[in-house]
């Protein structure tokens, strides 16, 4: 079984990201750039998957510009197999991802994808639904259990009133939620040996998609502020505020 | 042009998350049609009620029980080409089938809004809600998912659409329905309720919330739970507020052993009264509760359940 994972560069999850000066959008100069946390997820259960000797090929796909390479190499350490640089100008739509990581799946053919249900930066949850609509794949989103059986897979999905199972067939695409799995780190030795692996580059341009962008950004801007509260003293007191000054309860 | 709402139900009623959107939708246009897929021939009659549509466009099949989207997403295709715009809440539901119909119609859609400024502009919050990007689009039928939260709900009843029916069904022999576990509880629907009270990992163990459940109980509120405490396996995944779990904004919420990283605070922060309850008093939670309380929740817990 061959796994494609299709993975996303974005600022560090710790990172506090704020607008720039003049609003136009949010300000990245400087700031810790990482996988993230999803695809960790993602490339971690495929690995999982080679372990159990389910898998035989893991390849990482990232669509971005070529500072990417960086995440590539900590999937490749995680251990994929090789790696794909789409590159592309900065933050591609979901849509054009899609339709990038759709041209790869067709020269790999691989049997499954597995990838984020969303990247933390802009919060879309979009890529791995679209890809499916592309390739005219089932989808299965959101997933906390993974199960490979033949042909199919038996896949667990958080979903807002609890769980539900659902099996799809192969090939297949496959979000992953927080509880899939705890991604390893990377060790030393692997991080060396990662440098040695494949690590091919294409260009978005080449891939014969619209590469158009649909979408503006008027303004980044930064939420209403709270304004702070204050420290209660006593369980009494607290009662009493929310009882006579919030009129909460 | 029309707007069309993509109702989300569970077969028997329409989930009050729908009632949001079509809030939403009443900032676009005047002209809501509600598309309702479903194996009960009874809802989209019932939802005809539902006030500010004038449509209600139904599909019944039972092979539409589970609303799959890979028979779902190919269906909204066809309908949304009469309409400008396309919505659907922001719920695991509209982010499962949503993207997936967009693809079809070869659209960039805006996830989870949280403002309507013109027909083709929106607010929405980006980086777990660090920021709040303003998105124009130039597709021509725009696909959205909408935070219910940022929108009153429109009413349940009052209204009296029309009824057309939509037949053309797409079998799905890609993907199939094997089992649910719906967590079923007396106590309010967290994205519903008025009062939530949520534990993170300082509640130490899941048997420790019940310390929560009392309070809820007097207070008619729901429970939720951090990440944090979810990971810890102390509380199932539909507990989960945050930036990617729920998204909720009562009237009052209680945090209780929670620290407030960021992600969480994206799924609360718009609560109106925050009540922080943490025996660590540089807990980031505190910086946006109104009421703070640096105490051991062991001991504060039975005694607010005591005194209110």
């Amino acid at each position: 079984m061959k796994i494609l994972v299709p993975i996303k560069r974005v600022v560090d999850y710790n990172v506090k990201v704020r607008p720039l000066s003049d609003n136009s959008n949010v300000d990245l100069n400087n700031v810790k750039m990482a996988v993230n946390p999803f695809c960790e997820i993602a490339v971690e259960e495929a690995v999982r998957l080679k372990e159990s000797g389910t898998a035989t090929e893991i390849i990482a796909v990232t669509v971005g510009t070529s500072a990417s390479q960086e995440q590539l190499r900590t999937a490749l350490a995680l251990g994929c197999d090789r790696a794909i640089l789409i590159e592309s100008e900065e933050n591609p739509e979901p849509l054009v991802i899609a339709k990038a990581l759709a041209k790869i799946f067709d020269e790999e053919n691989p049997d499954l994808i597995i990838l984020g249900k969303q990247a933390i930066d802009g919060d879309n949850n979009q890529t791995g639904q679209m890809l499916s609509a592309i390739l005219d794949l089932p989808q299965a989103t959101f997933a906390s259990k993974l199960v490979i059986e033949g042909q199919t897979a038996n896949v667990t999905r958080e979903i807002d009133g609890g769980l539900q199972t659902i099996k799809v067939n192969l090939p297949a695409i496959v979000t992953t939620d927080l509880r899939l799995n705890e991604p390893r780190y990377a060790s030393l030795p692997n991080i060396m040996k990662a440098k040695k692996k494949e690590l091919a580059t294409k260009n978005i341009n080449d891939l014969g998609i619209d590469t158009s962008a649909r979408t503006e950004i008027i303004s980044v801007e930064l939420p209403p502020q709270r304004e702070a509260g204050i420290k209660v003293e006593s369980v009494d007191q607290l009662v009493d505020k929310l009882k006579n000054e919030a009129k909460a309860i | 042009m029309s707007i069309l709402v993509i109702a989300e139900h569970d077969n028997s009623s329409i989930r009050p998350s729908t009632l949001n959107t079509i809030a939403a939708a009443k900032l676009l246009g005047d002209d809501i049609h509600l598309f309702v897929a479903t194996n009960n021939s009874e809802l989209p009659n019932s939802a005809s009620t539902i006030e500010n549509i004038s449509k209600v466009i139904a599909s019944v099949d039972d092979t539409l029980e589970h609303q799959l989207p890979e028979a779902l997403a190919p269906m909204i295709k066809e309908v949304a080409t009469s309409y400008s715009h396309v919505l659907a809440p922001a719920t695991t539901f509209g982010k499962n089938l949503m993207p997936r119909a967009s693809a079809l119609l070869d659209s960039q859609q805006i996830s989870d809004i949280s403002g309507v400024i013109d027909q083709d502009t929106f607010k929405r919050p980006i980086y777990a809600g660090s920021c709040i990007a303003t998105v124009k689009s130039n597709d021509s039928i725009k696909l959205i998912t909408v935070r219910a939260t940022a929108f009153d709900p429109v009413q349940l009843s009052g209204g009296s659409a029309d009824v057309e029916s939509f037949d053309s069904i797409v079998s799905n022999d890609k993907s199939e329905f094997v089992s649910e576990e719906i967590a079923k509880s007396d106590r309010p629907e967290l994205t519903a309720a008025d009062v939530i009270i949520s534990g993170g990992r300082g509640m130490q163990s899941g048997d420790n919330f019940h310390l929560l459940e009392t309070i809820a109980d007097k207070l008619g509120a729901a429970v939720g739970a951090s990440r944090a405490a979810v990971d810890a396996g102390f509380v199932p995944n539909d507990y989960q507020v945050g930036q990617t779990g729920k998204i909720v904004a009562p009237n009052l919420y209680i945090a209780v052993g929670i620290s407030g990283a960021i992600q969480h605070l994206a799924g609360m922060k718009d609560s109106k009264v925050i009540v922080a309850i943490n025996k660590d008093e540089d807990a980031p939670i505190f910086q946006v509760a109104d009421y703070g309380l640096v105490a051991d929740l062991f001991n504060a817990l039975p005694e607010l359940a005591d005194k209110i």
